[in-house]
């Protein structure tokens, strides 16, 4: 029986550099700063209309939105990473909201809380943006006129899972822009 | 009738008589004059002391009419509560006279005037578009504009002020231009505040609007009655279901019915808690701008035991939308009165805790007292109403002026200030509060036996057993879905107290199913124009105190 155990020599220089080789390391650290970023989202809410009152519940008391490392909520785009959008955006608000957009450091997610940001909802009307992927490309539609807090907080799971797995986005990867707002990009400061 | 002769013998004297049409419908009183008799009437009108309340200014559009606009004045009285409405025809392109000079709140209300419908007012400061933006092109309330024709907006206006659009600073004073908002912590999403700084002091200051114009009239005109009643959730969504009341019994009243009294009973403890809610934001959110985060949790704790009896009721939260013309939606559940008693009495407790917390909280009464004060006059003359008008000290409570679903029955104070500053309002707000608690228990624990809703077949939905039931409701409740309600054909206006003020509904029936002309008259609008009075001259700090102190709710101010 002997015989037939063969013995092998660990190489541990030459397994070291197939590892870094192979990316092993790196995945892993992706992996620890997906996981720092998931448990850490600084909301900047932006609050319009009836979903912002709801928005506020979810700051509130009883839903506790901190539970989740959404800790402070931050009014700066510089200091935030996902932006919450509650409220319909008008035509005459599109502008602010993509300035909003761009002002806010990498990576930024997006989510769009309820009917009205989403698609425009019921306002089949001259004055509303008819979903704000329209104007800037969003992670997570939360349904709901206005939607209840626990679907936000399911919105907001959802996109912590998206950060984890690390899923690819292309409609983030491949926005720009869009026309009828370029000409006025020079003009911010 | 009596008091439409009284106003017609008092303008006979005056104005030649032949000319004025003068008109009774569903009680209320109207005239028709002719464009060139707007400004000496409404001059007469105030000085004379009769009306000294311009409530509302709107227009009609009535595209096969040889004088195609009407422009619609709804004027008040302070002192008897008596209403008069004022008509008059204009032609496309033509111009009536402005009476900005008369009331400064004119101002805004011609603006939108101008905006929605192109009517031109001769002698008006300032007539740019107010709600619709800047590149936006036509007038979207006409009836051959398409409600699902989108415009594009490109750009931010810059920093502007009032008269003066190409806006540069002036290098010799120190003077520093700020923008705040349209997305600012304090602005609450979608206010846009522009102040010219000399130091810490505000120099002048301007507002701009029309951010969340999200076109209710629009979409109320293209919907069915019943189909609106989602729509007037979203204009003060802080308290949704007054609105839905203002809204309903505007339509009642045309249709000539009244509810059950268990509906009116029901419909009190709705505005009641709606009230409360609503102040709460306002308390709440005035507190977090000024610094105090505490008050917010306390008092959000409160709205969500609110919430958990609205969502008993109907299943949804903030937007209920729980009350149909005819009563209410559907019977409330088995011990939901006590459930309210319940919820009231923690409510009570709250706003005793909120009481100590802010009533004697030097910073508080520091950042708040004698800041943003308006006289009674000047309150008047903008048209204010609700808590911001009691602050300054007039009583006028539409519960207590013109009583409508037994408030008169009910005991309760109408709260007043003095000096109609920030801290008055607050005061006044919290006083409210607890009458409104006051309400709730003497309503709640008498409710009244009987049905929820009218059963009228032309107007209120059969039971679902019915429906899936019998042929009869089933064919009653497909008709009804399909061809709507159908008032008689006239036109109305009908005001409610709701938190912030007079909610006034403007509504004219063709005979059709849809409302020809739906308008909401606001409470905010009017009281967001005395703005850049406040502000001016006083600390930047402070712009910040008086606009959470106003109440302002973007989707009532934009509509």
């Amino acid at each position: 029986m002997q015989n037939n155990l063969e013995i092998k020599t660990v190489d541990l220089e030459t397994q070291t550099q197939e590892f870094l080789r192979t990316g092993g390391f790196t995945t892993k650290l992706d992996d620890i700063i997906a996981w720092g970023r998931k448990n850490s989202l600084w909301p900047m809410p932006y609050g319009t209309a009836c979903c912002g009152i709801e928005l506020m519940s979810v700051m509130g008391p009883k839903y506790d939105l901190a539970r989740f490392g959404a800790e402070v909520v931050r009014f700066s785009p510089r200091q935030s990473d996902l932006l919450i959008v509650a409220g319909t955006i008008t035509e005459k608000m599109a502008p602010v909201l993509v300035h909003i957009y761009q002002q806010m450091l990498e990576p930024k997610y997006v989510l769009s809380m309820g009917a009205c940001a989403s698609s425009g909802g019921f306002y089949r009307a001259y004055h509303v943006l008819q979903g704000i992927d329209k104007v800037i490309p969003v992670d997570v539609y939360v349904p709901g006129c206005p939607p209840a807090p626990e679907a936000v907080m399911d919105g907001i799971m959802l996109l912590q899972n998206m950060i984890e797995t690390h899923a690819p986005r292309p409609w983030r990867d491949n926005w720009k822009v869009p026309g009828f707002l370029q000409a006025a990009e020079g003009n911010h400061p | 009738m009596n008091h439409l002769e009284n106003i017609k013998s008092d303008l006979g004297n005056k104005f030649s008589k032949n000319n004025f049409g003068f008109s009774n419908q569903f009680g209320n009183d109207a005239i028709e004059v002719p464009k060139e008799a707007i400004l000496p009437l409404m001059r007469h009108f105030k000085d004379s002391g009769r009306f000294d309340f311009l409530m509302d200014l709107c227009g009609n559009d009535f595209p096969s009419r040889e004088k195609r606009f009407e422009v619609v004045y709804q004027l008040f009285d302070t002192k008897t509560f008596k209403r008069l409405r004022v008509k008059t025809q204009v032609a496309d392109g033509d111009a009536v006279d402005s009476i900005v000079s008369v009331w400064k709140g004119a101002n805004w209300f011609e603006r939108e005037t101008y905006d929605m419908f192109g009517i031109i007012f001769k002698g008006h400061p300032y007539l740019r578009k107010i709600l619709t933006h800047h590149h936006f092109k036509g007038h979207p309330l006409r009836k051959d504009y398409d409600p699902n024709h989108q415009q594009h907006c490109s750009d931010v206006l810059p920093v502007h002020f009032e008269n003066d659009d190409s806006y540069i600073i002036d290098p010799n004073r120190n003077l520093v231009p700020l923008n705040i908002g349209p997305s600012h912590p304090a602005t609450h999403g979608t206010l846009r505040v522009m102040v010219e700084l000399d130091g810490e002091t505000v120099n002048r200051s301007n507002v701009e609007l029309g951010f969340l114009h999200r076109c209710f009239e629009k979409m109320g005109e293209t919907h069915f009655y019943n189909q609106a009643i989602p729509y007037t959730d979203r204009l003060n969504y802080c308290s949704a279901p007054m609105n839905n009341m203002g809204y309903c019994k505007a339509v009642e009243k045309m249709l000539g019915v009244e509810i059950p009294p268990k509906a009116q009973a029901t419909r009190v403890i709705l505005a009641e808690l709606s009230r409360i809610i609503d102040h709460i934001v306002c308390i709440g959110a005035n507190g977090v701008d000024l610094g105090a985060l505490t008050g917010f949790f306390y008092l959000f704790g409160l709205r969500e035991r609110v919430y958990s009896v609205f969502e008993k009721l109907c299943g949804a939260r903030l937007t209920v939308s729980l009350l149909r013309i005819g009563g209410i939606a559907n019977e409330p559940p088995k011990g939901w009165y006590e459930e309210v008693l319940k919820v009231n009495e923690e409510i009570k407790k709250g706003i005793n805790e909120i009481d100590k917390l802010l009533t004697n909280n030097k910073i508080w009464i520091q950042r708040t007292r004698g800041v943003g004060g308006i006289s009674i006059e000047d309150a008047i003359e903008y048209g204010y109403t609700g808590p911001c008008m009691r602050a300054t000290g007039l009583n006028l409570d539409l519960r207590k002026a013109d009583p409508y679903y037994g408030y008169d029955q009910l005991d309760f104070d109408v709260p007043t200030g003095t000096t109609g500053d920030c801290y008055d309002r607050y005061l006044v707000r919290l006083e409210e509060m607890r009458q409104s608690t006051k309400i709730i228990d003497q309503v709640a624990k008498n409710i009244p036996a009987g049905d929820y809703t009218i059963r009228d077949k032309d107007i209120v939905l059969p039971e679902k057993k019915d429906v899936y039931g019998n042929i009869e409701g089933l064919m009653n409740h497909f008709m009804l879905v399909i061809k709507g309600i159908k008032p008689p054909q006239g036109e109305i206006y009908d005001a409610t107290e709701a938190a912030n003020g007079e909610l006034g509904f403007y509504v004219m029936s063709d005979g059709g199913p849809k409302p020809y002309r739906l308008r909401a008259r606001p409470p905010c609008f009017a009281i967001y124009q005395s703005f850049s009075q406040l502000i001016d001259k006083g600390l930047v700090a402070d712009v910040i105190a008086v606009l959470g102190s106003l109440n302002l709710i973007a989707g009532e101010l934009d509509r």
